[in-house]
């Protein structure tokens, strides 16, 4: 049975469809992560999923459960990070835990969770005096709190510096390898390629695709490219030589690889040519080159706290 | 069982939360006792005795004895203005309204029997006037009585219910006691729970075992236990500090109870229908303040006129404050109980609206 099972789920605001007959399922132990741009309806989509908002129709089965009716029930087994995440001002993260604890009804070593989240060193401080990051990291403690089976994160990195993402990537990480099934959004895309096992791009309510990253890339991706250096010569020599698709843009030569054998058909050509050539690059479209393609937008990651 | 534990480890959390933040003790605490400090200050000493300047011009004998018969009353404090002056530009210079003057002629007048006048400076609006009015005409009576050399057959002698030592400070206790119940919780509650929407805290705490009701009962907890601090507070400063009376009867304990469970369940309706954090401070405001003066806080509700009155009645405030006058007060137990029933069925009601309204998950 799989962690979340979707099928035609819809929300409206007045006119606005928000969510417009989406379906999908989650593994267990499964990192899916739901990309689009602002107001796509991700939040919108996950606080669903959590019980805090009521679906217009569709099937909705969270960890078994209807997590609108269920709530209760459910909330004991999930964990969440709501976007934007806020706490009362004059709580410590030490004394937010230990207070989720009590709710929950379990122990827990609050130490041990704040150092998992790199927390360690202002537990003390009160929630106010916290930088953005620092917040962030502490809504990911209080997530943990009751040993979820479930984690949703919504934008759980949006804000942080490099460091404190990729120690919020490693309690993914970890999460994962305990078999716990994690929902992340997030704007970027490059941590979706590195985390998730399988991602979901919604635009205006819905699905356009969904599937793993690598899978995306080869769906919508314009292929592997060599990428170098040199002039508009070297572009007509290897033209001729390779008979492949060569571009030349602002003084790079871009050729277009179709099969396995054409890399080391391009690498000697451009040895045989005897023309000055640098900085050769082989790459294939990243998560990110994608998911612009196919929005057809540049994502603002500046505007990112607006909608919620 | 678990529903006691979500309540103690919120109400906990609250109480952490609340004593970081000053504003919640200045109003909790510290604003109370300011309170009694204040009126105490106001009312202390000879009690309500108002100033009058007197002048007088009297070459005779009998104009000092009257100044000294006013005097006697108690009830003037006499500032005597040296006949060389300009009486009226006195007073202007003075800021005062209200004075006497005795004329030269007011011995010989009394002695041959001629009607003389004492002249009355007053503030046709203060009530200060009407009282020295009153006051002068009883002691002119007298002495015209004494004159006709006749005696008083009918008299007054003046006391308050309680012993005569009761001072207008324990009058006041009771309405200040109501008002510490009031807006404590009422300006805290409707902040924060308009705050916590705004700020999705409870969505967030939507998500952890805890419900809405055991959200409310918690902070209801926590504003008796604060309340009952304040009550005694305020006590302790109003004995210590203006020698205050103070009946200490277990009948004040349940509107200590039920007080803040009906201003915190009316402070989170107001809070939680409310769009925005300053929409609700508006909306409180508009219910606290009109509440807080028609209740009888500050002065009795029977000295209002008739429509007024009929306002306080549906109050609760003024349910609180009556039961508080009649358990500290009149000792009228089976009265305050009529009051104690009245509070319970608002404060229920107000509760289950609180409740009913409060929108936990969904915004
Ligand atoms: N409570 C609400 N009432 C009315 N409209 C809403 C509400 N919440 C969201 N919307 C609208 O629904 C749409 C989807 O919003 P949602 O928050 O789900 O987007 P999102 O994909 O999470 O965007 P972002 O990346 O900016 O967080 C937006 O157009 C938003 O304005
Ligand atoms: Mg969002």
């Amino acid at each position: 049975m799989p962690a979340i099972e979707v099928s035609g789920l819809k929300k409206a605001y007045g006119s606005l469809q928000a969510v417009d007959s989406i379906s999908f399922t989650i593994d267990k132990g499964e990192v899916f992560s739901l990309l689009g741009p602002n107001g796509a309806g991700k939040t919108t989509t996950i606080e669903i999923l959590e019980g805090l908002r009521e679906r217009d129709a569709g099937d909705v089965k969270v960890l078994g459960m209807d997590p609108w009716k269920q709530g209760g029930e459910l909330h004991k087994k999930i964990g969440v990070i709501p976007q934007g995440f806020t706490f009362l001002p004059y709580i410590t993260p030490k004394e937010a835990v230990n207070y989720y604890a009590n709710l929950f009804d379990v122990k827990v070593d609050a130490d041990q969770i704040l150092r998992t989240v790199l927390l360690e060193d202002s537990k003390s401080s009160y929630f106010m005096k916290l930088s953005g990051g620092q917040k962030q990291k502490m809504g990911l403690a209080l997530s943990l709190v009751n040993r979820p089976d479930f984690v949703f994160l919504d934008e759980p990195t949006t804000g942080l510096d490099p460091q404190a993402r990729r120690a919020v990537w490693d309690v993914i990480r970890n999460l994962k390898k305990e078999g716990i099934s994690v929902m992340l959004t997030t704007h970027y895309l490059e941590e979706a390629e590195e985390l998730a096992d399988r991602v979901a791009i919604m635009n205006k309510g819905k699905i356009i695709t969904a599937g793993s990253p690598a899978q995306i890339i080869a769906e919508y991706g314009s292929g592997e490219k060599i990428r170098v250096r040199g002039d508009e010569d070297l572009a007509e020599f290897l033209r001729t030589q390779t008979g492949l698709q060569v571009a030349f843009v602002d003084g790079v030569v871009v050729v277009t690889l179709k099969a396995k054998g054409d890399t080391l058909a391009v690498l000697q050509a451009i040895g045989k040519s005897g023309m000055e050539w640098s900085d050769l690059t082989i790459r294939n479209d990243s998560l990110e080159d994608v998911f612009v393609r196919l929005i057809g937008s540049k994502l603002d990651e500046g505007q990112t706290a607006g909608a919620s | 069982m678990g529903a006691a534990k979500r309540i103690k480890a919120d109400l906990v959390n609250f109480a952490h939360s609340y004593s970081r933040s000053r504003i919640g003790l200045f109003f909790g605490l510290a604003f109370p006792v300011i309170l009694i400090l204040l009126f105490g200050a106001i009312f202390s000493g000879s009690g309500s005795a108002s100033t009058v300047y007197v002048q007088n011009l009297d070459n005779g004998p009998v104009g000092s004895l009257f100044v000294q018969t006013l005097n006697g009353t108690g009830v003037l404090h006499i500032d005597l203005v040296p006949s060389s002056q300009n009486f009226s530009q006195y007073l202007l210079s003075n800021s005062a309204s209200d004075g006497l003057v005795i004329p030269s002629n007011f011995s010989a007048a009394y002695q041959a029997d001629d009607h003389v006048n004492v002249t009355e400076y007053w503030n046709p609006s203060s009530s200060t006037s009407e009282g020295i009015y009153i006051v002068t005409t009883g002691v002119l009576n007298a002495f015209n009585l004494q004159k006709a050399n006749g005696t008083a057959v009918l008299g007054v002698q003046t006391q308050t219910i309680k012993s005569s030592s009761y001072t207008y400070i324990d009058f006041l206790i009771p309405g200040m006691i109501g008002f510490a119940i009031l807006v404590s919780p009422m300006f805290a509650i409707t902040n924060i729970s308009a705050q916590y929407k705004r700020d999705k805290i409870f969505k967030q705490l939507s998500l952890t075992p805890l419900t809405k009701t055991d959200w409310l009962i918690a902070k209801i907890g926590f504003y008796i236990v604060l309340t009952f601090a304040s009550f005694l507070l305020m006590s302790a400063f109003g004995i210590f500090a203006f020698g205050a009376h103070i009946t200490f009867t277990p009948w004040i304990i349940p509107f200590l109870l039920i007080g803040p469970f009906l201003f915190v369940s009316l402070g989170m309706l107001v809070g939680t229908v409310s769009t925005s954090v300053e929409s609700a401070a508006v909306v409180g405001n508009l219910i606290t303040f009109p509440m807080m003066f028609l209740s009888g806080t500050f002065f009795p509700v029977s000295t209002m006129p008739a429509y007024l009155q009929n306002v306080a009645h549906v109050l609760p405030l003024f349910y609180v404050i009556e039961g508080l006058n009649n358990v500290m007060i009149y000792g009228n137990n089976g009265a305050a109980l009529q009051d104690l029933a009245v509070l319970i069925v608002i404060s229920l009601v107000i509760f289950a609206l609180a409740v009913r309204f409060f929108k936990w998950r969904e915004d």
